[in-house]
C-alpha cells in the first residue's frame, strides 16, 4: 500500500491535514483518553440491545412488539453518537436525526394500524 | 450542508470571536473539562438505557413498558447524543445534537400516547394489580363507542379497578 493511500485511508489524519478549521477541537483530544471507557458504553447498549430483542421476541401483543423496536432504534441512535465519538466523525449525528424521524413515522403508522385492525 | 454548518459555526463563534478577544477556544477551558463531561454524559445515557431496556423486558403489561421506553430510553438517547458535542467541544455539533434531542423530546411522548391508545382500542389486558383505570366502564369494546362518564357517578368513582378475589394484591386506595 502507498503512503497516500494510508493517508487517506485514516479519515481523522486526512481531514485535519486539509481541514484545520473544523477539526481543530478534536486535535486536542488526539490521545482520547476515554477511548476504553466509550467503548465499555458501546458493548452496554449492545447489551440493553439484546434485552430489549428479548421482548421482541417474545411480546405476547402486536403493541409490545412494537415497544420493543421503537426502542431498538433509539438504541441504534445512542450507539451512532457512541460512534461518532469513537472514530472522531462528528458528522455521524446527522444518521441519528434521519433515524429518529424515521423511528418517529414507523411507530405512528404501526399505532394506526394496531388501532384499525381492533376498528374493524 | 453540515460540514458548511460546522465550519460556520466554528469560524464565527469559535475563531473569530474568541481570536478577536485574543482568546483560544481551547484555552478557554482545559480539555479535560469536555472529555470528562463527554465521559459523564455516556455513562449516564448508557445507564439509563440499560435501564430502560430492563423495564421493557420486566414490566408486567404493555402501559407499563410504555414508560420504560417513552422516559428512561429518551433520556438515555438524549444523553448519548449530548455527550458528542461535550466530547468534540464545538458549538457545531452542539446544535446538531440539540437537533437530535429536540426531535426525541417531541416525538417520544406522542408515539407513546398513539401506542398506548392503540393498545388500549385493542383491548390489551392490563395488570391484574393495576390500580386504577379512569376510562373503566367507558369505552366499549364491542362498538368501539367511548361514552362520557355517567352523570350520576359517585364522585369518588374514579375507576378503581376491583378488588381481585384472589387476595395476595396490596392496598389499592385510602379504605373508607
Amino acid at each position: 500500500m502507498s503512503a497516500p493511500e494510508t493517508t487517506a485511508a485514516d479519515p481523522i489524519k486526512s481531514a485535519t491535514a486539509t481541514d484545520t478549521t473544523a477539526t481543530a477541537a478534536v486535535d486536542a483530544f488526539d490521545g482520547l483518553m476515554t477511548a476504553p471507557l466509550y467503548q465499555v458504553c458501546l458493548a452496554l447498549v449492545g447489551v440493553a440491545a439484546v434485552i430489549t430483542a428479548y421482548r421482541l421476541v417474545r411480546g405476547p401483543t402486536l403493541a409490545d412488539r412494537v415497544i420493543a423496536i421503537d426502542q431498538l432504534g433509539f438504541f441504534a441512535v445512542g450507539a451512532i453518537a457512541l460512534y461518532a465519538v469513537l472514530t472522531g466523525q462528528p458528522v455521524l449525528l446527522s444518521v441519528g436525526i434521519v433515524m429518529a424521524l424515521i423511528l418517529f413515522l414507523g411507530t405512528a403508522a404501526f399505532a394506526m394500524f394496531i388501532e384499525r385492525r381492533a376498528r374493524s | 450542508m453540515t460540514e458548511m454548518l460546522h465550519q460556520g459555526l466554528t469560524q464565527s463563534i469559535g475563531a473569530a470571536a474568541l481570536a478577536a478577544e485574543g482568546v483560544h477556544q481551547a484555552e478557554l477551558f482545559p480539555p479535560i473539562v469536555f472529555e470528562i463531561l463527554g465521559a459523564f454524559f455516556a455513562v449516564l445515557g448508557t445507564l439509563l438505557s440499560l435501564l430502560a431496556a430492563i423495564g421493557i423486558a420486566r414490566f408486567p403489561d404493555v402501559y407499563t413498558r410504555m414508560q420504560a421506553s417513552a422516559k428512561a430510553g429518551t433520556l438515555g438517547v438524549a444523553c448519548l447524543a449530548l455527550a458528542v458535542p461535550a466530547h468534540f467541544a464545538s458549538v457545531g455539533v452542539f446544535a446538531e445534537a440539540m437537533l437530535v434531542v429536540v426531535f426525541f423530546f417531541l416525538t417520544a411522548p406522542v408515539a407513546s400516547h398513539l401506542i398506548g391508545r392503540a393498545a388500549y382500542i385493542a383491548g390489551n389486558p392490563m395488570w391484574a394489580r393495576t390500580t386504577i383505570d379512569e376510562l373503566r366502564g367507558c369505552y366499549d369494546h364491542e362498538s368501539h363507542v367511548l361514552h362520557a362518564k355517567p352523570a350520576d357517578a359517585s364522585p369518588r368513582d374514579k375507576g378503581y379497578m376491583p378488588e381481585a378475589s384472589d387476595g395476595d394484591s396490596p392496598p389499592r386506595h385510602a379504605a373508607g
